[in-house]
């Protein structure tokens, strides 16, 4: 429907939607986040959701503490290689459609940890990241910031077509492997059905390093 | 408090222990006494309850890890320089772990008394007594000594991993550690993790 038209009825009293429109509307207002934290960044999000900031004006005050009722996973903190496992089962716990906001450095890519062996580089390494928020920690603004970008994410994504999202498309997984304890390291590092390094110009000046290798 | 006295008033207490004085030469000055793990737990309980001394508070027991030196000849040139003993000349060639405990005292309001115990050597005989009974403070940083550098704590009463899980197999903290390499992605690689991500980029970036 033309929107121009749609405006107008809807001045006339008359209000005119889609199926679409309500369906998404309803999810993008209602979005029930997993109580949980892992680090300082938790403390942003808690803050988040009381009277200061309120996070309750978006829909999305109601802290389940079950993954079973939760349709966000804020990944707040810093994910040792010891509790990925448990993060990633929570993900595979919560039904569809699920979203995930990795809130914080940590949570991105390791952060000021991300070259030591028991921080996980980023929970993306396992489950689909919808939205990333940089800072350490970042402020409550950046969360709600990120809370409005999930919001118009939703609100754009088509119910059929090949662009449909992922709880609509049966052929899309909802549950992801939960990675194993090895005797080194987390098994398998990543899932590469998830994750593929993002291609990054690593090259620097010659004169910063020796001939060898490197162009 | 006078490490000196302290030396000869736990060997007149402690028959049969062995004790050295590990003189610290930097500006702090914190020398510390070597123990000899066999009569450990006698000396730790003489410290503790000994009414002069009372050394009722462990704060913090941490780890060294001494590997062994890497150029051989510099090896050599001390054995013979200092003339040690067959003994000695092996713990220089295999390297050596070290758990360090600070004490003080609550009650007599002094302190810290650093006492060491040092490993045979880095890969089998690992053992040291454990001086949780003693210190009940020294539990869980006795835990993490074992996670962390591979010191097995004889005596400790729930001698587990505390930060790494039970399936993990290396020591993170021993000097010859190798990390997991998971250097695909470094936005801001440069020297040493520079080098990891080209690996995985086909060795040029």
């Amino acid at each position: 429907m033309d929107e121009a038209l749609k405006t107008e009825l809807a001045k006339q009293g008359i209000f005119t939607t889609t199926l679409q429109e309500l369906y998404n509307w309803g999810r993008r207002s209602s979005l029930w986040p997993l109580n949980f934290g892992l680090a300082c960044c938790a403390i942003e999000m808690i803050a988040t959701t009381m009277a200061r900031y309120d996070l309750a004006r978006f829909g999305a005050e109601v802290f389940r503490p079950s993954p079973r009722q939760a349709d966000l996973m804020i990944v707040a903190g810093t994910i040792t290689k010891k509790m990925a496992p448990q993060v990633v089962r929570l993900y595979n716990q919560m039904p569809e459609p699920k979203y995930v906001i990795s809130m914080g450095a940590c949570a991105i890519s390791g952060g000021p940890f991300k070259q030591g062996y028991n921080v996980l580089k980023g929970i993306d390494r396992y489950i689909p990241v919808d939205i990333y928020i940089p800072g350490c920690p970042p402020r409550p603004e950046a969360l709600i910031d990120a809370f409005m970008a999930l919001q118009k994410k939703i609100d754009a994504q088509q119910l059929t077509g090949d662009n449909r999202p992922r709880h609509l498309n049966a052929a899309e997984p909802s549950e992801f492997p939960v990675p194993h304890f090895g005797a080194h390291d987390l098994e398998p590092p990543q899932n590469p059905e998830v994750w593929h390094p993002p291609l990054v110009n690593i090259s620097v000046s010659t004169a910063d390093i020796d001939e060898s290798g490197i162009a | 408090m006078n490490l000196e006295s302290l030396k000869s008033e736990i060997e007149a207490n402690v028959p049969g222990c062995r004790l050295e004085i590990v003189s610290n030469p930097s500006l702090s000055g914190q020398h510390s006494l070597l123990l000899g793990p066999s009569r450990a737990l006698e000396v730790a309980l003489f410290l503790r309850d000994a009414e002069a001394l009372r050394f009722d508070y462990c704060s913090n027991v941490t780890g060294i890890d001494w590997p062994a030196p890497t150029t051989k000849g510099k090896v050599k040139e001390m054995g013979e320089g200092f003339e040690d003993d067959a003994e000695e000349e092996e713990a220089q060639l295999t390297g050596h772990l070290e758990a360090v405990y600070h004490l003080y005292s609550m009650e007599k309001k002094h302190g810290p008394v650093i006492l060491r115990m040092k490993t045979e050597d880095r890969v089998e005989r690992v053992h040291l007594p454990s001086l949780t009974p003693v210190w009940r403070s020294a539990d869980f940083q006795e835990r993490e000594i074992f996670d962390l550098f591979g010191i097995v704590f004889d005596g400790h009463p729930d001698l587990r991993r505390i930060l790494m899980w039970d399936e993990f197999e290396d020591h993170p903290m021993r000097r010859d550690y190798v990390e997991p390499d998971d250097y695909e992605y470094e936005p801001t690689a440069h020297d040493d993790v520079l080098r990891k991500t080209q690996q995985h980029h086909g060795g040029a970036a």
